[in-house]
């Protein structure tokens, strides 16, 4: 009974982890090897689950093997993913979704992933910095600089429309 | 009705984009973004932000879930599928390349070609050892047929060590890029999911004897036995790795001494 519920709460969270997988990498495939890995260490590491809210433990995995993804690509030369081309996405989103995408894409890791969970996610701060393993005084220091970051980025990639003298 | 005196802080207006705020505060943040545009500009600039976001990525999580995620299939069988660890291998491969052209040209102005190969391997450690789907691309049943064609890529004789004796099983083996041509990598794992590595590969360089090097929470021990570069890699417990390097050692000398 236990074991069939807790199954089935991974199983419900999928689509969520799939959206914030696909936000944070920005690549489709490779956000989806990252969800898998994670179900898979989850589904692992059932008998560790000592309650709490499991949806936030599945985030926490996440972040944390992307995390390891990301330091196993750091002595690398940068491998800039195919869609960050011109590669049009399923999606299909006007202009305006490829300047978010891009703006990013130039976040530091810890504060896309902390903005994502809290615009994307709906996460509250405090969940966000158990996920982190920060206090919350930092996940809010990272949503300040991540939100000042996208705005300089959109600013200076938007063609002036007009100009005031 | 509220203090004007006391200004908002710019944690407090994020935390009224994120409804995060207290309240008994909502009444004096409302009044003090009515009263300055341009703090009202800077939340709605948030705000739009966060719309672009969810305008982005919001409908992924309404597209229907891919079949490889239905649960009973990842805990039957969570370790294998083909089509993935296929495509993991083509990614490897173009990280593997892309490092081994790095280290090729690095070589030429580093005379410490064995540092370099060290580098990689233990980069190779870290890279498969957090695998839990395909961490190799040979099984370790069929270490004969792994031992023929490693040997044959590699242009040398090759030996994968027994390890059995001291408690380490062989999950099997890759091929992968190195600087100085085809390197071949085994890795090894404990009852209690501990992973070590061997990575071998043409040294290029004398014979020489065990060398340490430590990162970051693995380690490594590296030798050259017969142009041969060996570099063993694990979880950085000094003691333990080298009880185990020296078992490899033993072997790889034995071997050898057989044949010569």
């Amino acid at each position: 009974m236990a074991v069939a519920g807790f199954r089935k709460d991974v199983e419900a969270t999928i689509p969520a982890l799939r959206r914030y997988a696909r936000a944070l990498t920005r690549n489709g495939d490779v956000a989806d090897d990252l969800v898998q890995d994670t179900l898979v260490r989850a589904l692992r590491s059932e008998h560790l689950f000592h309650g709490g809210d499991i949806r936030s433990w599945l985030y926490t995995i996440l972040t944390n093997l992307n995390r390891n993804r990301l330091r196993s690509l750091a002595r690398r030369p940068v491998l800039s993913p195919i869609e960050d081309n011109d590669a049009p996405d399923l999606a299909g989103p006007e202009a305006g979704g490829r300047d978010i995408e891009r703006a990013l894409a130039t976040l530091v890791e810890d504060q896309r992933s902390a903005l994502l969970l809290v615009v994307l996610e709906g996460l509250s701060y405090r969940e966000v910095a158990e996920i982190q393993g920060v206090p919350i005084g930092t996940v809010m220091s990272r949503l300040a600089r991540a939100r000042v970051q996208i705005k300089s980025f959109l600013d200076g990639e938007r063609p002036a429309l007009r100009r005031v003298k | 009705m509220t203090d004007l005196n006391t200004p908002i802080t710019d944690d407090e207006l994020h935390a009224y984009v994120d409804g995060e705020l207290p309240a008994d505060r909502q009444g004096a943040v409302l009044e003090w973004l009515a009263a300055n545009p341009e703090a009202a500009a800077q939340v709605a600039g948030w705000r739009a932000q966060a719309e672009a976001i969810r305008a982005r990525y919001g409908a992924v999580a309404s597209e229907p879930v891919p079949p490889r995620f239905k649960i009973e299939t990842l805990s039957r069988r969570g370790r294998s599928w083909t089509a993935i660890a296929a495509a993991a291998a083509v990614a490897a491969f173009m990280v593997g390349s892309v490092s081994g052209w790095v280290a090729r040209g690095a070589s030429a102005a580093n005379p410490n070609g064995l540092e370099l190969l060290t580098s990689d391997a233990l980069d190779a450690y870290k890279l498969y050892v957090v695998e839990v789907r395909h961490p190799v691309e040979v099984p370790g049943d069929e270490r004969a047929h792994m031992t023929q064609w490693l040997s044959k890529r590699l242009g040398a004789d090759l030996k994968i060590p027994e390890l059995q004796d001291i408690g380490l099983k062989l999950v099997g083996g890759r091929l992968l890029p190195g600087a100085t041509g085809a390197a071949a990598f085994y890795m090894y794992e404990t009852a209690s999911g501990e992973r070590f590595t061997i990575y071998c590969a043409k040294a290029g360089e004398p014979d020489s004897a065990l060398h340490y090097k430590g990162a970051e929470g693995t380690a490594a021990f590296y030798f050259v036995d017969k142009d041969i570069a060996y570099v063993v890699s694990g979880p950085a417990n000094r003691d333990r790795l080298e009880k185990v390097t020296q078992e490899i050692y033993a072997q790889v000398e034995k071997a050898g001494q057989r044949k010569s």
